[in-house]
């Protein structure tokens, strides 16, 4: 998993219908010392997760398991809101 | 897999229900000579490791399996703990 910031939603009415409900949100990858990396990523959201904060994101095809997500046609989704990094 | 350097921990109160209960820590990938490569990624512990300990970590589905029954979403888990350095023969 990674640590991504949020940086802005996503607005689709046309799309796959197993999609029908499910907030997008555009997040950028970060570092654990919490400075910006490059790029960025079109996640679901699931769990409730707001603008600018810190979220873990699950990539690739684990992120259909994450509960909500059964058979939805998506390659990353937020699964937690971090509240602490703590690095040694 | 790979062997990587357990080097933090993460704290997160309000996650997908389905990661509810489960350890997550920020592993360090390391290369042969055991020297950090690549960036530190986000892992859950599947085997009880703790910081400063070198582990092997999978990624991709697979590193759902070791909790299937729950499915758990995650696409980097801690599969494993060294037992020493000196047992990693480069």
């Amino acid at each position: 998993m990674i640590i991504a910031r949020i940086l802005g939603t996503v607005v689709s009415t046309q799309k796959d219908e197993r999609l029908h409900g499910k907030k997008l949100l555009i997040v950028r990858p970060i570092n654990v010392d919490g400075s910006d990396t490059t790029g960025y990523v079109v996640a679901v959201d699931t769990v409730g997760a707001g603008f600018h904060e810190r979220v873990l994101v699950v990539a690739g095809s684990s992120a259909r398991l994450a509960q909500g997500m059964k058979d939805v046609p998506v390659d990353a989704a937020i699964v937690g809101v971090i509240d602490t990094v703590d690095v040694k | 897999m790979q062997l990587a350097r357990v080097i933090g921990t993460v704290v997160a109160t309000v996650k997908n229900d389905s990661l509810a209960g489960r350890k997550l820590l920020v592993v360090q990938t390391v290369d042969r000579n055991l020297e950090a490569s690549g960036k530190p990624m986000v892992a859950i512990d599947s085997v009880g490791a703790g910081i400063g300990e070198l582990v092997f970590w999978c990624r991709g589905k697979e590193a759902s399996f070791p909790f299937k029954r729950e499915d758990t979403p995650t696409d980097c888990t801690i599969v494993g703990i060294v037992d020493s350095e000196q047992h990693v023969t480069r």
